[in-house]
């Protein structure tokens, strides 16, 4: 399995993903350019954290126009594996890749803390054998990760079972539902908040995270 | 407008607006053998300001060791490097921002982030994490209240927009700081030795090019106005705050790297302070050559700007650059990728000059070296010892009545800001990005980062203390390199360097002269009997609003070296029943403490007396009982003492303790004293003997003083009497609660 890494300009946690895939799993990676517009030789795609465009307009508002992001439109429709996290939820969101929007967390500041999360749905490559139910401890890093979707669109997500991760324990930013990650109707496309490579290495407090990328490996292996 | 000519600005002594001294405009008109125009009096006035030139303040450095085998760049660069071995090194240094985040918080503070990181990756290294010292008035005033969240969040949205963990730093809250907070900023760096960069422009003939943003009108004279004392008029002076742009700088940090490493670069300096003046002589004067630039050429934000303006802008995240000369068209693809203009505007020299053209016409021509810090004017003015002191020292602490019971004080110290959890302050901060942060910040007295690849880490460090200084600069000073050192090694971490930020008054006052003479000798002092090198600092002087000067407040960003990263300490209790012991010599000096603040409020007294022949054997016994594994904790005592000490313990591990005061004496002082040199540690009760041993063989004592509990937090007295006793629960509200309570 080969993983793209998207880099945008302003993105920043594209080579802590790169470190944990690489490092800590032994998988085949690769940093893509926004520019780039050929994402055929990838198996999976992760759109990384960080501030692409400097968070400009709104976050993810301005990679949305990025080059890449044609092809990963495509890549979605076709199956592909797709996980946004932090800035990159926020950037599949503005893509129209997952429904709803993102709103400055109710403190109005930015929070960075260790937070625990409920998987709820194993339906997606990056909860694929994952109980539900099962509880991560991962840290969140967001300044606007309130998720907010209208009462239909809310009752959509709990019926196509798209509420793939949930806040337990307090809500550190008003999301709707607390609802810390969703996935597209067809349950490829994943976006969430909280930073699995930042809990991949023991050294670093938590290994939680490590399964949300082992998720991903099992659902590759069990396809083949 | 029309620039007046330099007839005007001699018999107008329009000079004087800029902040020159009429010794200083003469010296000029000898140096260049004429009159110089306007755009060279501006240059000459923001590089000669206190700020670029260190004018009171160089003198002292000779004083300052800065030499030792690890060190690979001291002072004189735009930051240190020292080798950690394995290929890799650290680059770090500090800054400060006080009078822009005085004015305008949010921007302030961001740019002095902005800056510093611009200082450590010039060096080639990329930046792995920021750091912060804040000082702030009381923060039960409405306008601290403002500052601090406006600071707070400037260094947030500029530090998590680039992508560098924010993972330490110390804020203090004090009335003496309400009129001209102070904002000293912290980056560190990690570089390959070979990739070590300098910013010298070298090489006769080779391009010299601007890269990052255009060139704006913000922030001319900014450097001048950092010269300056606050005044009531200084808040029209925002236009000389810089606003900066993280993604810019982000771009830029990508960008610069990606060009060092492919080899193109021979210099990189960033515009800073005084912008592409003194980017442009620092780089001649540091490689003995000359620069020639056309202002023409200089990307601009608005069209009409003059030579003075050009020269003079302090507009953030931009670079000069001096290439190779077959390696132009390289680095504008590099900086291209990332949509970034990167243009030649001159070529290097060899006559010493900076040539300055304006299309065919030349603007300014000064010699680089009478430009530089080593060319401008230094002064060593009269020192007087303040007449305060004899009212400090005369201080008696038996005019404040004993108590029976210290819960009370326990939970107010714990509850006042300065004491207070800062968890309000450092969540804010992305302090894990770059996946290295394995230490974070509140669960030791430092923050630990590993080096990805090695077995190896490095704990960083801020620290301060303006009211021990203030009581006596020179112990003062001491006292504060001791605990930064002290600060690492509860780590686990070998002190390896430090850098300064020296945050005084204005120096011209003999009082504040002296303050400031005593202070550098005090820390030169003390880093050499710790044998912790300088690698080079900042110097921030005219902190006075309305005529009234700051505490004088040296603070000291150090990094510390851990081998095994395995054996790195944390500061919480670990386990019911393990052994609560004192590393170090007992102590109960109350000068200047927090505890004195809450009873008499201005700072009274004596600060605490540093011995360092003492504090560097406790130092080493410290690391030698944490790589021994027979530790569960360390803390250093400071701020609030023995009892705030073990109280931070407890609550940091949710457990309770049960503490017996061996010693005769007054109980404050037992309790809340601030004497330096002792470390409360935590172990495993069958290990104690061979704690006991090692303790020993550094000839520092190890003192027995209770255990811990599982919820209850008592002190007692030798005789058994309980002087504090309180839920480990009441203890984390107090100090959890007491930042979120007053900012909500």
């Amino acid at each position: 399995m080969k993983v793209a890494i998207l880099v945008f300009p302003g993105s920043s946690c594209e080579r802590d993903c790169y470190h944990v895939l690489t490092k800590v799993f032994g998988l085949e990676s690769e940093l893509v350019w926004h520019t780039e517009t050929d994402l055929a030789r990838f198996d999976a795609i992760i759109l990384p954290g960080g501030s692409s465009y400097g968070n400009y307009l709104r976050p993810g508002a301005l990679a949305k126009f990025s080059p890449v992001m044609d092809r990963v439109i495509e890549a979605a429709e076709s199956g592909t594996p797709i996980l946004g996290i932090g800035n990159g939820f926020q950037i599949l969101l503005e893509a129209g890749l997952l429904p709803g929007a993102m709103l400055a967390n109710e403190s109005l500041r930015f929070q960075c803390h260790p937070q625990d999360i409920r998987v709820e749905v194993d339906r997606t490559p990056f909860t694929h054998g994952i109980a539900p139910g099962t509880l991560l401890n991962l840290p969140i890093a967001h300044g606007e990760g309130n998720y907010f979707i209208d009462q239909a669109g809310q009752a959509r997500l709990e019926a196509n079972k798209q509420i793939a991760l949930r806040y337990v324990g307090s809500n550190p930013n008003g999301s709707v539902s607390d609802i810390a990650g969703i996935c597209n109707e067809a349950g490829n496309v994943v976006g969430m908040m909280p930073h699995p490579e930042r809990a991949a290495e023991a050294v670093l407090g938590s290994v939680d995270g490590q399964k949300i990328f082992k998720a991903l490996i099992n659902y590759w292996e069990a396809k083949k | 407008m029309k620039e007046p000519t330099p007839l005007q600005i001699r018999d107008e002594k329009i000079w004087r607006s800029m902040g020159l001294t009429e010794d200083e405009y003469d010296q000029i008109c000898t140096t260049l053998g004429r009159l110089p125009n306007y755009t060279e009096v501006g240059m000459y006035a923001v590089l000669w300001s206190e700020h670029c030139a260190y004018k009171h303040t160089r003198p002292f450095f000779k004083l300052f060791p800065t030499t030792g085998e690890r060190i690979l760049q001291g002072p004189g660069e735009n930051a240190g490097v020292v080798d950690i071995g394995d290929g890799w090194a650290v680059v770090f240094k500090v800054e400060s921002h006080n009078h822009p985040s005085a004015i305008e918080p949010y921007q302030g503070a961001a740019t002095g982030v902005g800056g510093i990181l611009r200082d450590i990756f010039t060096m080639g290294a990329r930046p792995i994490a920021a750091l912060n010292s804040l000082r702030l008035g009381d923060l039960d005033d409405e306008k601290v209240k403002y500052l601090f969240k406006g600071i707070v969040a400037g260094i947030a949205g500029y530090g998590n927009a680039v992508g560098v963990p924010t993972v330490g730093g110390e804020v203090y809250f004090d009335p003496g700081y309400a009129g001209n907070p102070l904002v000293n900023a912290m980056a560190v760096g990690l570089v390959r030795h070979e990739m070590i960069t300098t910013a010298s422009a070298s090489g006769v003939g080779n391009p010299v090019m601007v890269v990052g943003s255009e060139t704006g009108r913000d922030g001319i004279h900014g450097a001048s106005f950092a010269s300056g004392e606050l005044s009531s008029d200084s808040e029209e002076k925002s236009p000389t705050v810089q606003a900066g742009d993280p993604f810019v700088e982000k771009l830029l940090i990508e960008a610069c790297l990606e060009a060092i490493e492919s080899g193109a670069v021979i210099g990189i300096q960033d515009m800073g302070a005084a912008g592409l003046t003194s980017s442009a002589c620092e780089m001649a004067s540091r490689a003995g050559s000359g620069i020639e630039i056309d202002l023409a050429l200089v990307p601009c934000r608005e069209p009409g700007m003059s030579p003075y303006e050009i020269m003079l802008s302090e507009s953030q995240e931009r670079m000069l650059v001096v290439p190779k000369k077959d390696a132009v068209d390289e680095v504008k693809a590099i900086f291209a990728k990332y949509g970034l203009p990167a243009v030649v505007v001159g070529k290097v020299t060899d006559d010493g000059m900076v040539r300055v053209y304006d299309g065919s016409d030349l603007a300014a021509e000064v010699p680089a070296k009478s430009l530089s810090t080593d060319g401008a004017p230094t002064y060593v003015r009269e020192a007087k010892r303040p007449a305060y002191l004899d009212q400090t020292q005369s201080f008696d602490i038996s005019t404040i009545a004993e108590q029976t019971d210290y819960t009370q004080d326990l939970l107010d110290l714990l509850d006042s800001p300065t004491i207070a959890s800062k968890q309000w302050v450092y969540e804010q901060f992305d302090h894990l990005v770059q996946l290295n942060t394995v230490v974070a910040p509140g669960a030791a007295d430092a923050a630990v980062l590993r080096i990805k690849g090695t077995k190896k880490g490095i704990a960083v460090t801020v620290d301060g203390n303006g009211r021990l200084v203030y009581l006596d600069p020179y112990q003062g000073s001491m006292g504060v390199v001791a605990e930064a050192a002290r600060n690492l090694v509860c780590t686990g971490a070998e002190p390896i360097g430090l850098t300064d930020g020296l945050n005084f008054g204005n120096p011209e006052k003999p009082e504040v002269y002296w303050q400031l003479q005593q202070a550098i000798q005090g820390l030169a002092e003390a880093a050499r009997e710790l044998e912790i090198p300088v690698t080079g600092g900042n110097a921030s002087l005219y902190n006075e609003s309305s005529g009234q000067a700051i505490y004088p407040t040296p603070i000291i960003g150090m990094v510390g070296l851990i081998e095994d990263i395995d054996l790195r300490m944390t500061s919480s209790f670990k386990d019911v029943n393990d052994v609560i012991g004192l590393l170090g010599w007992p102590g109960s000096e109350l000068g200047g403490s927090e505890w004195l603040k809450l009873k008499v409020g201005e700072p009274q007294g004596q600060a605490p007396v540093i011995d360092l022949g003492r504090e560097k054997a406790l130092q080493k016994a410290c690391l030698a009982v944490i790589r021994s594994g027979l530790i569960k904790s360390a803390h250093d005592i400071s701020e609030g003492g023995l009892a705030v000490c073990i109280a931070e313990s407890c609550i940091q591990g949710n457990l309770g303790a049960e503490v017996n005061l061996p010693w005769p004496g007054r109980l404050d002082g037992l309790l809340f004293g601030e004497s330096a040199a002792r470390i409360v540690i935590s172990a495993a009760p069958e290990n104690w003997d061979k704690l006991h041993e090692l303790a020993a063989q550094y000839g520092v004592p190890l003192t027995r003083l209770g255990r811990v509990k599982a919820e209850e937090v008592v002190f007692a007295t030798a005789q058994g009497w309980s002087v504090i006793s309180s839920s480990v629960g009441s203890l984390k509200t107090a100090w959890e609660q007491s930042l979120p309570k007053r900012l909500s």
